[in-house]
């Protein structure tokens, strides 16, 4: 599944790197902690959380991971935006918590296979 | 012959500490710098991680570090050298969730106490050595296949 269409499915807000949401979702992860998702994510994965400064941007490019979804509607710093757009990292927003939109992108992911 | 003479790549950066607008810069010219050398992907994303980790605990703590990375045929080698505070005690530094993250830090998602243990996790060689007052001096390794 492309991150594009878990963004339809869940109308997520694309706030950047609208371009690059051909890529394949392997998995996804829920953290707050950069060190965590730093250890624990895998390529292609699709990043949860409430984290909004800039430093997402690098452990989400090191990780080459899908992209960041916001939660609670959280909005990015400019900075972030910035950054994010020159490493080609889309950063989505939802207004749901962390658990609502965890369990539905694993719904979704689960769903097709 | 001695192999390890025959050195890929040799390079040196430098770390400022406390500039958190300019954390990950130097271990993103280190990913991009290997992925040009065709390192495998896997050892490319094994060293991202290790040289982030150390490099955000120099912006974090320490005053400012060098960074100097070696390729060699069968090897990838990093060295984070930094002056600042040292560590007083390396074994609680190295357990898990044992920090001393401010709460500014900690605003930004640090602060877990897990930078140190992914280090050693995803290297295959690593060595740690500190000089409270001084600085702390971290050497990781990545085995290329
Ligand atoms: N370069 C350094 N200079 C001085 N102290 C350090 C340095 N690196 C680590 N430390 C000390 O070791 C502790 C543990 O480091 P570690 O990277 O494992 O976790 P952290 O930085 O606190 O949190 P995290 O890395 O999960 O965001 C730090 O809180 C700090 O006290
Ligand atoms: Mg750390």
């Amino acid at each position: 599944m492309k991150t594009e269409k878990i963004v339809q499915e869940l109308g997520l807000d694309v706030k950047c790197g609208g371009d690059y949401l051909d890529k394949k979702v392997t998995g996804g992860y829920t953290g707050d902690l950069l060190s965590d998702v730093m250890g624990n994510s895998k390529e292609g994965y699709i990043w949860i959380t409430r984290q909004v400064h800039q430093n997402i941007v690098a452990v989400a490019s090191l990780k080459e991971l899908a992209g960041i979804i916001l939660i609670n509607s959280s909005e990015p710093t400019r900075e972030t935006l910035e950054k994010a757009e020159a490493e080609g990292i889309p950063i989505m927003v939802s207004n749901l918590p962390a658990f609502e939109i965890s369990g539905k992108i694993y719904n979704l992911l689960m769903s097709e296979i | 012959m001695e192999e390890t003479n025959r050195n890929i790549y040799s390079g040196q950066f430098d770390i400022e500490g406390g500039n958190f607008n300019a954390a990950g810069t130097v271990s993103t010219s280190i990913k991009s710098i290997l992925k040009k050398l065709n390192i495998p992907g896997e050892i490319v994303r094994k060293a991202a991680i290790v040289s982030y980790e150390a490099e955000i605990n120099v912006v974090s703590y320490a005053k400012k570090a060098v960074v100097r990375l070696t390729v060699a045929p069968k090897k990838v080698h990093i060295e984070v050298d930094d002056t600042g505070p040292g560590i007083p005690n390396i074994e609680l530094a190295m357990q898990e969730g044992y920090s001393t993250a401010d709460q500014r830090i900690r605003e930004m998602g640090f602060g877990a106490g897990m930078g140190l243990s992914n280090i050693k996790n995803y290297s295959d060689e690593f060595h740690i050595e500190s000089e409270v007052g001084k600085g702390t001096r971290l050497q990781m390794t990545i085995q290329t296949p």
